[in-house]
């Protein structure tokens, strides 16, 4: 790897040490006697409310439709996530002090790979809450599931639900980029070395 | 430097454009807004066109409104007390509160109902339920003043309650919950066992004249221990029946919100009054011993009576075929509401999104074909299909309440989507939609719930205020919206404040209630046993000592009490002040506080006689005084009571001015 590929890796690990200070994701909920709305925000480790409360309100709302609880504690990928981030810096880290494009490229395939599971493995939580509800719930309308888009809006009830990634998302998607961006640069003057090694 | 120039013009200008488009479009909104201003602002000194009654919830009272500006006219204190005019503080007063378990100070009113003649509402009265420990109260209209109430026994919750039959032959009441009939002491968990119903039908007396003790429970219709919610009479076709929702079929006695939803359908309960009535005369009724209170002013003295009743007359449906029949009905039905015709009978499906609407005429069919799907402790359930009109899809969320148009719409008031929906009955077809804000509970239209609305405004009742108005803290007023109703499309004039909780309301043209209106009582007719009705009369009578007990008889006028100088009272005394305001002109009236009584004030209209007791706890000369801003003097409008210790040899003497006596 040449210097600016190790640069930037380092800069993508550093980067995303900021997934632990912004939110990954957020849903918000709007309807009329919620003049001031409901957010919920994704954390790599948490789910809070936007405002204080707005949790605990939404899911006092969910109730109504027999969608279970959402409790942080009981997410196991809450308590993954940190580790998987962390490891993902460290081995960015550990690939620009080596210089190794192999490391590099794992950290890119892993990060992609990664992605992809996580978005699916999101849907899954998202579809889970919205269709396995309480059959015993008071508000049972049929054929009315009500999972939130995973990117977007959609009018569930009277509540219009809207999903999109949030700064801890972009942040991990530009470190990505760089990532990308290293893995290109490198390949550029990687090229020359195999070149070099495979002449000698 | 040209074609900068040029860039420069072209920027401006569309700057300007843009500025023009903005202000066009808050101009077109004000434009809109003016236009409901116009509709809905009352001159300085001129009236409004109707009166709009809304229920206090949990105040207990009733509030008086004017439409279409929306002011805030009076509380009428009917189930709670209201030391703002000694309503239940002063001596006269009290027993309209009284109940078999003693004094209660409080209830929760919920749906106002005027009365009616032919199914027209006619101004003379008004019903209020109370909820929390079951009475129906009548309010006078000519007075605005609470002059009636009854107990309602064997009963708890009386929700469904105060709906009226279209000639004020009853006003019904229910029981929410179900409770042990008689009241006796079961484990809560044998709720299948001990639950029962009770369906009260209240004769009213509608003759003329002044008497104020008109209702009478005439019977009770004992049924299953459901909780019956709301309640509407037939009219026209339909007068003769009274139909009450009813949910928690699935009878629950603990997490109703999830206990009492599992069923698809509960009913509605269709009672035929009239061959009750049949039932009754044939003897079927038995008599059973209650106990009740029936609380009245007598017209003559102002002072409330408390008669106690101990039995009454219950009716059980198996003993009285064709008196009552279970119509299936979606979705733990609210409201239940008859079109003017007194043909379609809708329930408000709450956790539904379809409004389902029966039909009478079909009921009729079902009942003479027998088409029933069960039955339950002698109550016939009908097929849904065979009374069921059609069901309105998709309305909106949780519709709750209708209310009706003289053009043949009907207006359902949707919780969850926070809506007014306007649709057509007969053609099962939504026809309009707005929204309101938030979460509206009831509606009203003038004389929405009778034969003969007056299809020109619509108030929704909103549970939820939040930033609607200028913030008050955590506790906010309900929010009223008044709703043109008069085009094809509904719409908004006016928010206003309301006070307490309105649940249900009632609208009446002014005119109705205007023309029989009292301005001042005749002090000539004052039959109060402790009237005085001069000042020399006052100074007269004066101090009366029966033993501990001492009577104060005086006058208020402008601007002095007459005694006001009252010497010879003692520690230990219970003082009796009974004040009469001998004035004769309209809106002169006189308040009276006494400093240190565990009481509250009374306002004394003219030619009124009212009570005010205080025990005096300590000597000393303490003042009293008129509260109430009555004349430019009213600041000099006040005097002493000379308190004394027990065993004080003090001469009792009373006097104003040089008008003085002395005891014995």
């Amino acid at each position: 790897m040449n210097a600016i590929s190790r640069g930037l890796l380092a800069l993508a690990a550093l980067l995303l040490l900021g997934v632990f200070f912004k939110p990954l994701w957020k849903i918000t909920l709007e309807a009329p006697q919620y003049p001031e709305g409901l957010g919920m925000l994704i954390w790599v480790n948490d789910i809070t409310g936007e405002n204080p409360h707005d949790l605990y309100n939404i899911n006092l709302l969910n109730h109504y439709i027999g969608m279970k609880y959402i409790e942080p504690e009981k997410i196991p990928e809450l308590k993954v996530m940190p580790f998987v981030f962390g490891f993902f810096v460290l081995l960015g880290l550990a690939g620009a002090a080596t210089g190794s494009r192999k490391l590099l490229l794992l950290w890119v395939g892993l990060f992609v790979v990664f992605g992809i599971l996580g978005l699916l493995d999101f849907y899954r939580w998202e579809y889970d809450y919205g269709h396995n509800l309480d059959p015993n719930a008071p508000l049972k309308i049929p054929g009315l599931a009500y999972q939130p888009p995973l990117i977007g809006c959609k009018t569930l009830l009277n509540m219009k639900a809207c999903s999109f990634p949030a700064e801890g998302t972009y942040i991990a998607l530009a470190s990505l980029i760089l990532g990308l961006a290293a893995l290109m640069l490198s390949s550029l003057g990687g090229h020359k070395t195999e070149f070099t090694e495979a002449k000698t | 430097m040209k074609g900068g120039r040029v860039k420069r013009a072209a920027l401006a200008l569309m700057a300007l454009a843009g500025l023009g488009m903005v202000f066009s479009q808050t101009k077109h909104m004000s434009k809109e807004w003016e236009e409901a201003a116009k509709r809905v602002y009352v001159p300085s000194g001129q009236h409004d066109e109707f009166y709009v009654f809304f229920s206090g919830g949990f105040n207990g009272q009733v509030g008086v409104h004017g439409v279409p500006s929306g002011r805030n006219l009076r509380t009428i204190p009917v189930f709670s007390v209201n030391p703002e005019n000694g309503y239940g503080y002063s001596e006269e007063t009290k027993g309209l509160l009284m109940t078999s378990h003693g004094f209660l100070p409080w209830d929760d009113s919920h749906h106002p109902e005027l009365s009616q003649t032919n199914g027209v509402p006619d101004g003379r009265w008004l019903f209020i339920n109370a909820n929390n420990t079951p009475r129906v109260a009548r309010i006078d209209l000519s007075e605005f003043k609470t002059v009636e109430i009854i107990e309602i026994p064997n009963s708890a919750g009386n929700h469904p309650s105060s709906f009226i039959t279209q000639n004020t032959e009853y006003v019904v009441a229910g029981t929410r919950f179900s409770v042990p009939v008689p009241q006796k002491d079961y484990p809560i968990a044998e709720y299948k066992k001990w639950a029962k119903g009770t369906i009260t039908f209240v004769k009213v007396d509608n003759s003329e004249g002044e008497k104020n003790n008109r209702m009478d429970i005439a019977f009770q219709l004992l049924v299953p221990g459901y909780d019956y919610d709301l309640a509407h009479c037939g009219k026209g076709k339909s007068h003769g029946w009274c139909f009450f929702t009813s949910y928690n079929t699935e009878q629950a006695h603990t997490l109703l919100e999830i206990n009492a939803s599992k069923k698809d359908k509960d009913f509605i309960l269709a009672v035929n009054w009239k061959r009750a009535e049949q039932c009754l005369s044939e003897g079927k009724g038995k008599k059973v011993k209650t106990l009740y209170y029936h609380n009245y002013v007598d017209p003559a003295t102002g002072i409330a009576k408390s008669e106690k009743r101990t039995s009454v007359t219950v009716l059980l449906p198996k003993d009285c075929p064709g008196v009552a029949y279970y119509l299936p009905t979606p979705k733990s039905p609210h409201g239940v509401d008859v079109s003017p015709d007194g043909e379609y009978i809708i329930g408000g499906g709450k956790l539904s999104v379809n409004q389902p609407i029966h039909s009478f005429t079909k009921m009729q069919e079902a009942i003479k074909n027998k088409q029933f799907a069960g039955e339950v402790e002698g109550i016939p359930i009908l097929k849904y299909e065979a009374v069921n009109h059609c069901e309105v899809k998709n309305i909106c969320l949780g519709p709750l309440h209708t209310e009706f148009d003289d053009k043949g719409n009907a207006y359902v008031s949707c919780f969850i989507s926070s809506e007014v929906v306007k649709y057509s009955p007969k053609e099962c077809k939504v026809l309009d939609r707005i929204p309101v804000y938030y979460s509206i509970g009831h509606l009203v239209i003038p004389g929405g719930d009778s034969a003969k609305p007056w299809g020109k405004y619509l108030i929704a009742m909103n549970k939820i205020t939040k930033d609607r108005y200028l913030p008050t803290g955590p506790e906010l007023p309900h929010a009223a919206q008044l709703i043109d109703i008069t085009g094809k499309k509904m719409k908004m004039l006016l928010d206003f404040p309301t006070h307490g909780e309105p649940h249900y309301a009632q609208m009446i043209p002014a005119d109705l209630v205007k023309k029989h209106q009292k301005k001042i009582y005749e002090l000539a007719k004052n039959k109060h046993p402790h009237a005085v009705k001069s000042e020399d009369e006052a100074i007269q009578k004066g101090v009366v000592r029966k033993g501990n007990e001492v009577h104060i008889y005086m006058t208020a006028i402008r601007s002095h009490f007459t005694p006001d100088n009252i010497e010879g009272i003692k520690v230990g005394d219970t003082v009796y002040f009974h004040v009469t305001n001998i004035e004769q002109d309209w809106d002169i009236p006189h308040g009276f506080s006494m400093f240190g009584a565990q009481n509250a004030n009374i306002l004394i209209m003219p030619g009124e006689t009212l009570t005010l007791k205080w025990k005096p706890e300590k000597p000393g000369v303490y003042p009293f005084y008129c509260t109430d801003f009555c004349s430019a003097l009213h600041q000099e409008m006040q005097g002493y009571i000379r308190v004394s210790p027990k065993d004080a040899n003090v001469k009792t003497c009373w006097w104003t001015g040089d008008k003085k006596k002395c005891a014995g």
